[in-house]
């Protein structure tokens, strides 16, 4: 593909893409999610086969597209299938048999089997903005989003409109930082812009850190080029010229997919030089981070993007003001600049027709834990816990009610069913001592121990802190020694008080984000299920306890199957006996045994 | 360190390091590559010795006490020798509960080595990784860049057994 | 600077608008308590990790606490210091920091000269509230000049900042993350196996017992005793202007000769001066600058008295070793000459002299290990004591010093010139050799030996001096940061000097790393004092120029010959070693 001098070129190259071969026969695309989940569920496999049928039966009017992930999970590998004019319909758990037999179905142009279609509640909740193309082009074509009109937005920013409208357009719009703080994005172009600290520098930061959150990733691998668009947008609006991608290390996929992006935009002429003729210079260059859950904060994030160790600074000065080498500097999330492109392209007042007004839009979220549906939807802000729990997660897998909901990670806090008509917005999640967070829902069944949630995100944060300041390096430890001896049964009588005033100065005095934020599953366990601590203390960790009838137990090993930490043995046939020491009292087994051979204690 | 191969991978590392034009870069350019000089050192070398260490400081003009203390913040960072696969169990909030720990010790148990150490036959080294975001298959292992998800007790040997 | 409108606790002021709160602070006399907060010499440096989290404030409508450190005051801000949630917080860090801290001050060489101890102290706080696992580190003692105890570290990065940002010399980083997190060098070696140059100023801003001087007391006293032994002591130019505070004397009082009589009631068999070493240094550098600038010599020629310069220079910049005056240091020349010349007038086996320095610095602990520094066949310089350990033995040995009687030194290795007392001072070695070679190259007396244009504390400073119609043009740095620039220029063939002073210790001598513990904000002033008390301690001497020293001219006369000649090149010059730069 050779250079694109002018936005004319750019225009008429989309025009010949929508044209598209193989026109007249009602065109057929078959999308076959090949991000890292599908990929390790045997994706390829999948793609291989159909491909080869596809190829033997001569079906020109189908074209199959490796694409990025659609978002359901729990259903991978997954394949979509779009006949032109009529509503997708998706298939999960398909096999390379199953593929072929798509294919015949396809050829014989009879009705898709077994399918999940776009009417289904999982979809039908869904407002698809930042995941508008993942699963529906191949993220390594430019020419897929080309036809979809990518990069027409900047040609018309460039040549249309001034950077001030830009900004204004995004103020307007109301979109807030999809990371996890929730800071008005226009506003922080606005300062940026304002900033005389030159050269000035905009960061996507993709180094999405929080056990359970991976929307980031599926978009870097389903649709790079959004991301890349957003970022000259953003550099035309505030004045940098150069933009850096921060993306963990432990995304190899979603770096391939982005380096592969950003050489076809560099040889489209769509970044370096003049852009389109414009007069308009961005580049943009991938950094990798090296696994430290700190660098997802901003200035950790731009320490090690200058190649230091990824400690946090004190803010302000805000990076705007002083951010990589001292220059003004934008750090926005991946899926913040995910939503930049529609947002330009159709107005604010569209973004602002969904979701709420303090909350303007759509929020992706990484639904996992114990529910149905597994998976990433994206919703409009506003709507409720519930909503997203039973219509698009479609309830707890057992068919229990649900006990509560983890949000926004090891800096977030649990939230109890009794508050889950709670509509999702920044405020409502905090006020419940939550965050929003960058997007994980973790659900907790009924069975679940909340101190021992609380027990892993700490260690989770005792292992990633830095280490820089007081509160953070020390208090997290002895937050997590407390909760330690809790749940060994040797807590003291002082120590919830303990946990409540170390956690409350931790999150007062932390230096950084990850700090402020560390004592949030503690405090918000302890708020709403005090009552599990209380039982720790007076009964130790064994509170409940199940314990196999030898006498009842036929050796069936259904209970085996389902432990989720294989803590039961016992040979077919013969009694089972349960590992009390690992056991981590889910009571998984005790729902699954039909001879009433689990007792609970 | 000393054998030829290892003086083919320093001379990779430094057709590297000079295909990053740092002539007449200040400080703050040179350091701005160390993070990326060391990812590809540990990928030539498996991890970051001290010999290696030293070299990096000294083709970037930085003080060695700043390239360790970089090497010694990041998790991805080596500085023992690993085995010539890495199997890596993912720590996620998912793998977690489904059992990443009992998969753990299973290997543990199996290979002989605890979590962070290496085979005696220099096969494999056990380590853990940050979440990998593939939670609908936990629990995930990666060995080798191939992910392996939904993994149980009775298919490890077998993974293991692919890795020779 | 535009003024700002704010309240501290109720209390309206103006302060100006870069000002942080603790500075504002400061102005309303209100006392934010801080731990890693240091601001070094005329804030030249300044340690803002805001790291500790102790000195946090409340600003209303802030989301959570502010530390006054780092947080720079707004117009029409409110801040309140001392609220019960302020107190918590701070109590709480420092419960915190205690936690993780061994609690056996009667054992800490540090006791006394503790922040953690004086704050945990001043909030009189339950030290055991949160009791859990502690990081353990073996200690290191694997060098003569610094005790590293990382137990006692409390992560300020203070150290870091002194050694890196002020020094230059590269050798701490934060090392590992998270509750392991710690400072120390690369690949965590001892520091004799790295860059360290021994200077101390680590030590210095320790808030803690984790930096430590390393004690030579327990040798010292056991060689007193020692029967077999003559021990004698010399002392440097710049403890006599600072050991009164060890003793709660002001800043600025010189104590030569109440120190004199302390250091004979302790034991010592002859009390001399370092000096006399210093005035020999003098007449052997002049002399060699002389010879340099009529011979074509390689220029500019640097001082080489300050060890902790001369280890920077062998490991930073290699290439430059030629550069430096081959003149041993001071304390070197003195221990040379008692072990050969004077060894010789008493008729004493220079085997049994012990030679005992009281230094302001750490550095000259290691330098008098360097094996080369052994004219006679005898290490130069057996023990060293600082400023510091030297105020500790006094007190161990009961001297009620501030009321002891005057005493004189010894001769004849305790007699010196003005220009001798000046090398505690930075740009001193340099106007004592400028007074010598100006005579010597004019062959006439001066009428002033003041030379006001090479005085001052300020880190970087550059002169031309006229000598017989000559333009000399000098340049003196303190603060190895600061020798860096001059070296750098030199390296890059652009040095305009041909003279150039270098210490690597703000202020020179008189800030060492030996020297009594300052709190860094007054320690601009008190160096300042300090370097007063030397220029009248110089102003009050006979002889102002260490050529004239009578006793350095018999010694000359009796024993060395020529001045730069063979036995005096012997004796008294020494060659450098390239070293590894980490």
């Amino acid at each position: 593909m050779s250079r694109l001098a002018t936005r004319y070129d750019l225009t008429a190259l989309a025009r010949k893409l929508a044209a598209g071969p193989g026109a007249g026969a009602p065109p057929v695309q078959v999308f076959v999610g090949m991000s890292t989940c599908g990929l390790a569920s045997g994706a390829g496999a999948v793609y291989e086969a159909m491909a080869k049928a596809l190829a033997a039966r001569k079906l020109a009017n189908v074209t199959l597209v490796k694409a990025g992930c659609v978002g359901l999970c729990y259903a991978e590998p997954t394949v979509e299938v779009q006949v032109a004019g009529q509503p997708i319909v998706t298939l999960g758990n398909v096999t390379p048999e199953r593929g072929e037999e798509l294919v015949a179905e396809l050829a014989a142009g009879g009705k898709i089997a077994g399918a999940i279609s776009e009417g289904d509640a999982i979809f039908k909740k869904q407002v698809r903005i930042a995941l508008r193309h993942c699963g529906r082009l191949d993220p390594e074509k430019v020419e897929d989003y080309l036809r979809d009109g990518g990069y027409q937005t900047l040609a018309k920013a460039l040549f249309d409109q001034k950077p001030e409208e830009l900004i204004q357009t995004m103020k307007d719009s109301g979109l807030r930082g999809r990371g996890g703080a929730g800071f008005p994005t226009g506003l922080k172009w606005e300062a940026a812009r304002k900033a005389a600290n030159t050269p000035k520098y905009i960061v996507c930061n993709a180094d999405e850190g929080d056990p359970g959150a991976f929307m980031d990733r599926s978009v870097l691998e389903g649709d790079p080029h959004c991301v890349l668009e957003a970022m000259a947008l953003a550099g035309y609006a505030i004045g940098a010229r150069f933009g850096y991608i921060y993306c963990r290390a432990e995304y190899p996929l979603a770096v391939k997919r982005l380096e592969i992006a950003i050489g076809q935009a560099r040889q489209l002429g769509l970044l370096g030089a003049n852009i389109l003729g414009s007069g308009f210079d961005f580049d943009i260059e991938v950094k990798l981070g090296a696994g430290a859950f700190v660098c997802g904060e901003e200035t950790s994030l731009i320490h090690s993007i200058e190649g230091k160790r990824g400690e946090p600074t004190v803010k302000p000065p805000f990076p705007a003001e002083s951010g990589l080498w001292g220059k003004s500097t934008t750090v926005n999330n991946v899926e913040t600049l995910a939503c930049v492109v529609p947002i330009l392209e159709k107005g604010a007042a569209w973004f602002r027709g969904i979701g709420t007004p303090k909350c303007p839009g759509t929020k992706v979220f990484a639904l996992a834990g114990d529910v149905k549906n597994v998976g990433l939807a994206e919703v409009p802000m506003g709507i409720t816990i519930h909503e997203v729990l039973e219509e698009i997660g479609g309830g707890s897998r057992d068919g229990k009610p649900i006990k509560a909901v983890q949000t926004g990670g090891p800096s977030g806090g649990c939230i109890p069913a009794s508050k889950f008509d709670t509509p999702i917005e920044y405020e409502t999640l905090a006020s419940l001592g939550s965050i929003m967070g960058s997007g994980g829902l973790i659900v907790m069944g009924a069975d679940t121990s909340m101190v021992k949630i609380a027990h892993f995100y700490l260690q989770f944060t005792c292992d990633e802190s830095c280490g820089k300041c007081t509160p953070c390096r020390v208090g997290n430890k002895r937050l997590l020694e407390i909760l330690d001896r809790l749940l060994k049964g040797e807590g003291k009588p002082e120590d919830l008080e303990k946990l409540q005033e170390l956690g409350n100065v931790i999150k007062d005095t932390a230096l950084c984000g990850l700090g402020q934020t560390s004592p949030n599953p503690v405090l918000s366990t302890l708020h709403w299920f005090r009552g599990e601590y209380e039982e720790c203390l007076k009964k130790g960790p064994k509170a409940v306890t199940y314990r196999i009838v030898a006498e009842k137990c036929v050796g069936c090993r259904a209970c085996a199957k389902v432990c989720p930490v294989s803590c039961i043995d016992g040979k077919l046939k013969k009694p089972h006996v349960i590992r009390q020491e690992e056991c981590i009292h889910c009571g998984a087994c005790f729902s699954a045994c039909k001879f009433d051979a689990i007792v609970r204690e | 360190m000393g054998t030829d191969t290892d003086h083919k991978k320093f001379q990779e590392l430094e057709a590297m390091i000079d295909g990053l034009a740092l002539a007449g870069k200040d400080t703050e350019g040179r350091r701005a590559v160390l993070i990326q000089v060391l990812h590809k050192a540990q990928e030539l070398f498996g991890y970051l010795p001290e010999e290696v260490q030293k070299f990096v400081a000294g083709k970037l003009a930085l003080h060695l006490s700043e390239v360790y203390g970089v090497v010694s913040f990041y998790h991805l960072f080596k500085t023992k020798r690993s085995g010539k696969y890495c199997i890596e169990f993912c720590m996620g909030t998912a793998c977690y509960v489904r059992g990443a720990t009992k998969l753990i010790e299973q290997a543990e148990q199996a290979l002989g080595v605890k979590l962070g150490e290496t085979t005696p036959d220099g096969r494999f080294t056990l380590g853990q990784l940050r979440c990998v975001g593939a939670c609908s298959l936990a629990p995930v292992i990666q060995i080798a860049g191939k992910t392996f998800g939904r993994v149980t007790a009775e298919q490890l040997p077998g993974i293991l057994a692919e890795f020779k | 600077m535009p003024l700002v409108n704010i309240t501290i606790d109720g209390i309206r002021m103006q302060v100006p608008q870069d000002s942080t709160i603790l500075e504002a602070a400061r102005k309303a006399n209100i006392k934010i308590p801080t731990l890693c907060h240091l601001e070094l010499h005329n804030r030249e440096t300044v340690n803002r990790v805001a790291s500790c989290r102790i000195c946090v404030v409340e600003i209303p409508g802030r989301r959570n606490l502010a530390p006054a450190c780092a947080t720079k005051v707004a117009p029409n801000m409110e801040i309140r210091t001392c609220t019960p949630r302020v107190l918590t917080a701070r109590r709480t860090n420092m419960q915190l920091l205690l936690s993780n801290h061994p609690k056996d001050c009667l054992n800490c060489y540090a006791s006394g000269n503790c922040e953690l101890q004086d704050l945990a102290n001043q909030m009189h706080t339950d030290t055991n509230r949160y009791e859990g696992t502690s990081s353990e580190f073996a200690i290191e003692t694997s060098n003569q000049s610094i005790v590293r105890d990382l137990n006692k570290c409390i992560r300020c990065r203070r150290c870091e900042t002194a050694c890196n940002e002020m020094q230059t010399v590269g050798v701490l980083s934060g090392v590992g993350r998270g509750f392991d997190m710690v400072v120390g060098p690369a690949l965590h070696k001892p520091l004799a196996e790295t860059q360290c140059v021994f200077c101390g100023q680590c030590v210095k801003v320790c808030p803690t017992g984790a930096l430590m001087g390393k004690s030579h007391i327990e040798e010292v006293w056991k060689a007193i005793a020692d029967p077999e032994k003559v021990v004698i002591v010399q002392t440097a130019p710049a403890v006599r202007a600072a050991l009164g505070e060890e003793f709660g004397l002001e800043p600025g009082h010189s104590v030569t000769k109440k120190m004199v009589t302390a250091l004979r009631r302790l034991g010592f068999d002859h009390v001399f001066d370092t000096n006399f070493g210093a005035d020999l240094t003098i007449v052997e550098e002049a002399t060699e600058f002389i010879h340099r600038l009529q011979h074509g010599g390689r220029l500019p020629m640097l001082t080489s008295c300050c060890p902790a310069w001369v280890k920077f220079f062998e490991h930073q910049f290699q290439d430059l070793l030629d550069v430096p005056s081959s003149c041993k240091s001071p304390q070197q020349m003195f221990g040379a000459i008692a072990k050969t010349y004077w060894a010789q007038k008493m008729q004493i086996d220079p085997a049994k002299i012990v030679v005992v320095s009281v230094m302001p610095c750490l550095s000259k602990k290691y330098e008098a290990s360097r094996g080369e520094l052994s004219a006679s066949g005898h290490q130069d310089v057996d023990f060293v004591l600082s400023t510091r350990e030297m105020g500790r033995m006094l007190k161990e040995a009961g001297l009620d010093f501030l009321s002891l009687p005057d005493g004189e030194f010894d001769h004849p290795l305790g007699y010196s010139t003005g220009g001798a007392d000046i090398f505690a001072v930075s740009g001193g070695v340099l106007e004592a050799a400028l007074r010598m070679a100006a005579e010597v190259i004019t062959g006439q007396e001066l009428e002033n030996v003041d030379f006001e244009e090479v005085r001052g504390l300020r880190g970087l400073r550059h002169a031309h001096v006229e000598i017989a119609g000559k333009t000399v043009n000098v340049a003196i740095a303190c603060g190895l940061g600061n020798a860096r620039k001059l070296l750098e220029e030199v390296r890059a063939g652009k040095s305009e000097y041909h003279l150039i002073e270098i210490m690597a210790c703000p202020g020179g001598c008189i800030g060492g790393g030996g020297q009594p513990f300052v709190d860094s904000k007054k320690e601009p002033e008190v160096i300042a004092k300090r370097a007063a008390a030397i220029y009248a301690e110089d102003a009050g001497k006979e002889i102002r120029s260490s050529h004239k020293n009578p006793y350095i001219q018999e010694l000359y006369q009796e024993f060395l010959g020529e001045a730069y000649g063979e036995k005096a090149h012997q004796l008294l010059h020494t060659h450098y070693t390239g070293r590894e730069k980490l």
